[in-house]
């Protein structure tokens, strides 16, 4: 009885408050064997409470606020992979975390996991919004976490973005809600069968302040520079973190509310080219991974763009993988941070004789996002290639996603195991990775691994059942399919061996822009080059631009606004007094003409 | 308003002698305090009063919401000659609101005069302090125009006093204070001549009387004129942009307890009177009344939304950006009320509460961390968290409401300002709450990051924890500030039956 009743609680209570819950005692926690308990224990009891929930169609549990009805819980199958991949991720991340108490950042890495579940889960565009508030403040504190000057600016402008979207998203619920009076998904378009995806027509009143606001955590091109920005000041635990949640929680927004909508395929597409040129040539290994990820992404945004149901199972297909490789690549940079101080590309290498494990580890994230067979990537990325190629209009996109995934081989799958653990011998002798590092990539690692080896565990999981298991018994295993991975694989691979034997693969150097158009020039794609080159030359005038228009402004609103400036400088009493018969006369006027 | 319907708080005897005996009880406070031998007695004689006008305003909030409106005819003399208080709904909400900071800013005092103010004066400034309390309750209670000069005056003159003892802590109080006077007095010039002239135009003082004139009256240019004067003066004293000079400087310099108790209600009950005259007085439909706020009142409280927001931003001391940000949050309230309409002024009057809850949580704990830390830059505040992390929470919650973050009373205010503005259709109000909110943030973000995350300046005097007396009341506020941010419904129905009385209907 009273089994039934706790069963029937944790199927209708959003998994994302039980960690939350948990990480509100994480700060107590004074022993490293509670801090596991909760860390891992709070999306173990997540995990039960979704896994429970799985299968009963709608749980609706719905809390009435100044006339308002908020819908808590309402998961379904679209929903579910999401908070599958957040639950899991927030338990790797814990068990990541263990070796440094640092309770701010513990606890405020769990309410964003929590906040970032319980915004999947949520049945309406008002609960949407307060989670995805509180998604934006709790994930700050991961940047400001080091506590340096540089990272507190950093966090500045983080926060900036992150604030900016959620006053977007405000305004567009506002306006939706108060042209329709509608909030609830599954009221937005009631004559939809079967999922509710892609529910919002971009003509509804404040439909495209939404877009804008997840497009702005999404990282669209243009808006995305708080990623590559943030990202890498974060402490070793904190960029983990901050890759698991925020982006693919735009993507699940986005697939909800704005599935097929058009132009998502190109800035998608766009997303996926533009930030490869830069992650092959950075040389902070985090940075160079924030760029991968943003092109990562890139893939899941095209996939909600094209929208039909193999689209949409290949966006939340790769979103779940790209959860688990992502954190795995940047847990293992984040290990290699913590041991040797550094991620720079020029001062690493050879580190596979100290690390082998981390080695290992990093080479299977890298082995996945690269997309080889029997392998996570490979599982989910061939969705979203095979929805474009699908369809003969998308062609030039289809050329794109192709050139990003050249691209995630070069710049994630070779380029960052390669100079972080072999390649020059940058001297360093570190020890291996402390053993609950290790752990947590190790489950990671199993996750790729598993997904690969077995993808129909994953495809159970997909929003259309159908299309996934159709996918799966057709096309995923066709021998055209693997041949055609491998030949990107094996060609990406001979062309980075032969760079790197003529010594022509540059970014061992800490300067690399001048050689970097060189590589390009000499691999043939002397177009992209300039392109690259100029939009560099032209963001970093924009950049000196923008910075010295800042210094401008402040000193000018110092000028105007400070205690001693012009509005509160020390006026006499007189001057007061003035003010007082002006503003009389202005009512008077406009008391007796107006 | 379910709650008040059936709670039952005072003999029934009592209750009907509520409302004088709340305006009473502090006055007879004010002179025993000031007689009384000094010591703590100032003191109790304080908490005792507030919680006895806290008491019989909870009474007369009560026999409000069961009969709608409470006349009471002072000394059987009828009106319109005779003085009556007269408390709707409106008035009942701001009584309630002033005597419970009057009780909690009494709590506080135990612990605050002590550094703050000589003890000779504890017993004088307890006694100032009361008279306030008993200036700002008769202000919201009374239905005579005239009799409202008159506590507006018994409240005014308590307020000098109290901003000038300040001056033991910061010498700068004295010409505060000063300036205070000269601008206080200027609107309370203002006002009894615009009384004047309507007394002139309609024969009559009491303010129901005074309607039924007016309404009948027509165009009538000494009507108009006495609008524009009795507006303007309680302009001055709600501190609009740009007559808020006097402010920053009062509430920076005064007593932390004169500030956490100026914040939440000085500004509130002029802002009442306004409301009730531009909307209760003067017939709605007169174009003199709705271009008024149009197009004086809106566009001014618009740019001190923005205007004091970034000066708040550019404030170095601590007290006086609070003091600024108050000035801001003033024309947020402005504007909820310049769209004329039922749910503006229940947005402007939850947005009241709000704001008199976050404001003096604030400025408590800061007072509570003065006294340890004898700082006034926020660079001297820097990482007291570590030392007082009880007081630096309260300041982080406060800072979070004034921000409007979810789950806290500011963002319900602000979400229910934004939603009247879209119901009135007055799209740029949007945009200035928007970026009203977002300069909000900056300045709420500069405190909550020097408390908690700056290093301490080196050689810095240590925080102390503040003492209990300090964080229970203090605790209180940050909790209802919680509370009403998950549970509005009480402060809801308060704001809409008050608004109610001004426009008829509630949404």
């Amino acid at each position: 009885m009273t089994v039934e009743r706790l069963a029937d609680w944790l199927a209708n209570t959003n998994p994302g408050f039980f960690i939350i819950a948990a990480a509100l005692l994480v700060p107590l926690a004074k022993d490293v064997v509670t801090r596991a308990i909760l860390l891992v224990g709070g999306p173990g009891v997540a995990l039960v409470a979704l896994i429970n929930a799985h299968g009963l169609s709608i749980n609706l549990s719905t809390v009435h606020v100044l006339g308002l009805d908020l819908v808590l819980y309402r998961p379904d199958s679209l929903s579910f992979l999401f908070g599958l991949a957040f639950i899991i991720a927030s338990a790797i991340i814990g068990v990541y975390s263990l070796h440094r108490r640092d309770p701010l950042q513990d606890s405020t890495a769990m309410i964003y996991a929590g906040s970032a579940v319980t915004a999947v889960f949520v049945g309406d565009l008002i609960s949407l919004f307060i989670a995805w508030e509180l998604t934006a403040l709790s994930s700050v504190f991961q940047v400001l976490a080091p506590r340096t000057r540089e990272s507190g600016r950093a966090a500045m402008r983080y926060l900036f973005f992150q604030v900016a979207s959620g006053m977007l998203v405000l305004a567009g619920v506002c306006m939706f809600a108060v042209a329709t009076g509608k909030t609830q998904f599954a009221l937005i378009a009631p004559s939809m069968a079967g999922l509710p995806v892609g529910v919002m027509d971009i003509s509804a009143p404040g439909a495209v302040l939404l877009l804008a606001g997840f497009g702005i955590k999404a990282a669209f091109p243009l808006v995305h520079n708080w990623l590559q920005d943030a990202y890498p000041k974060a402490s070793e635990t904190g960029t983990v973190v901050l890759s698991a949640f925020t982006t693919k929680l735009a993507v699940y927004a986005l697939a909800r509310y704005f599935a097929g909508l058009d132009a998502l395929i190109w800035i998608g597409a766009i997303m996926v080219v533009f930030p490869v040129f830069f992650a092959v040539i950075e040389n902070d290994l985090r940075k160079a991974l924030a760029y991968g990820l943003n092109s990562q992404i890139g893939f899941m945004v095209c996939a909600v763009g094209i929208g039909t149901q193999l689209a949409v199972n290949g966006a939340a297909a790769h979103a779940f993988v790209s959860v688990m490789y992502q954190a795995l690549l940047f847990m293992s940079t984040g290990a290699v941070l913590y041991r040797t101080g550094t991620a720079k590309a020029t001062e690493l290498g050879g580190l596979h004789r100290t690390m082998p494990w981390t080695t290992l580890f990093c080479l299977v994230g890298a082995a996945s996002i690269s997309g080889t067979p029997y392998l996570s990537g490979f599982v989910a990325k061939s969705m979203a290639m095979s929805a474009a190629h699908t369809d003969p209009t998308l062609m030039i996109v289809w050329l794109m996603l192709m050139f990003g995934s050249v691209g995630a081989i070069v710049h994630s799958g070779i380029r960052i195991p390669y100079f972080a653990f072999f390649g020059r011998d940058g001297g360093k002798r570190s020890e291996e990775a402390p053993f609950n590092m290790l752990m947590a990539m190790g489950m990671a690692a199993a996750l790729c691994i598993l997904v690969g080896v077995a993808p129909g565990w994953l495809y159970q999981f997909l929003p259309y059942q159908e299309s996934a298991r159709a996918y799966l018994e057709s096309e995923l295993w066709a021998p055209v399919h693997l041949i055609q991975q491998f030949q990107l694989l094996v060609l990406a691979a001979l062309a980075f061996m032969l760079l790197q034997w003529r010594k022509l693969y540059p970014a061992e150097q800490a300067g690399v822009t001048i050689d970097v158009e060189w590589l390009w020039r000499r691999g043939g794609a002397q177009f992209w080059s300039a392109i690259s080159g100029s939009l560099g030359r032209g963001a970093r005038v924009a950049g000196e631009w923008m910075t010295r228009a800042g210094i401008a402004i402040r000193a000018a609103g110092r000028q105007v606004f400070a205690s001693d400036g012009w509005v509160a400088a020390k006026v006499p009493a007189s001057a007061s007094a003035g003010w007082c018969l002006a503003i009389l006369g202005l009512v008077l006027v406009v008391a007796l003409f107006g | 308003m379910t709650l008040f319907d059936t709670l039952y708080v005072a003999p029934p005897a009592l209750t009907a002698q509520a409302p004088i005996l709340a305006i009473a009880g502090p006055l007879i406070g004010a002179c025993a305090a000031a007689l009384s031998p000094g010591g703590r007695s100032g003191w109790v004689i304080s908490v005792i009063t507030a919680a006895f006008a806290l008491w019989m305003s909870l009474a007369v909030a009560c026999e409000v919401s069961r009969q709608g409106v409470l006349l009471y005819v002072i000394g059987g003399f009828q009106p319109p000659l005779g003085i009556a208080l007269r408390i709707d709904a409106l008035g009942s909400a701001m009584a309630l609101l002033v005597s419970t900071m009057g009780l909690i800013g009494a709590v506080y005092s135990g612990h605050a005069l002590v550094s703050e103010i000589r003890a000779e004066t504890h017993t004088l400034f307890q006694s100032g302090y009361l008279l306030c309390l008993a200036g700002f309750l008769g202000l919201v209670s009374t239905g005579d125009a005239f009799n409202a000069f008159v506590f507006l005056e018994v409240s005014s003159i308590g307020t000098y006093a109290l901003v000038a003892a300040g001056e033991q802590r910061d010498r700068r109080a004295l010409p505060a204070a000063f300036n205070y006077l000269i601008m206080g007095t200027i609107g309370a010039t203002f006002y009894v001549i615009g009384i004047g002239f309507l007394y002139g135009a309609t024969g009559t003082l009491n303010m129901a009387d005074m309607a039924a004139h007016l309404s009948i009256l027509g165009d009538n240019t000494a009507v108009q004129a006495g609008f524009a004067f009795v507006v303007t003066g309680l302009a001055i004293k709600a501190a609009i942009f740009p007559l808020h000079g006097w402010l920053p400087g009062a509430y920076a310099g005064a007593p932390s307890l004169v500030s956490v108790f100026l914040a939440a209600t000085a500004t509130k009950t002029a802002i009442y009177l306004i409301a009730r005259f531009t909307f209760d007085v003067f017939p709605d439909a007169s174009t003199f009344g709705q271009a008024f706020l149009h197009v004086v009142l809106a566009p001014l409280a618009a740019v001190s939304v923005i205007v004091c927001s970034v000066q708040a931003i550019f404030e170095k001391e601590v007290r006086r950006m609070l003091a600024l940000s108050s000035v801001a949050q003033v024309g947020f309230i402005m504007l909820g009320l310049s769209l004329a309409n039922a749910a503006g002024a229940s947005a402007a009057m939850f947005y009241i509460f709000a704001h008199a809850l976050m404001k003096a949580a604030l400025f408590m704990a800061l007072g509570a961390l003065a006294i340890s830390v004898r700082a006034r830059t926020l660079d001297e505040f820097a990482g007291v968290a570590r030392e007082a992390p009880w007081t630096a929470a309260a300041i982080g919650v406060g800072a979070a409401s004034l921000a409007g973050l979810p789950l806290t009373m500011g963002f319900i205010a602000k979400w229910k300002l934004v939603e009247a503005a879209l119901q009135g259709g007055v799209i740029w109000m949007v945009a200035v709450f928007a970026a009203g909110s977002a300069l909000t943030l900056i300045y709420a973000w500069r405190m909550v990051e020097a408390l908690f995350f700056s290093a301490p300046v080196p050689g810095a005097r240590r925080a102390r924890e503040a003492p209990v007396g300090v964080l229970v009341p203090l605790w209180v506020l940050v909790a209802l500030s919680i509370w009403f941010g998950l549970n509005a419904s009480l402060p809801e129905t308060l704001a809409n039956s008050a608004a109610a009385v001004l426009f008829g209907t509630a949404r």
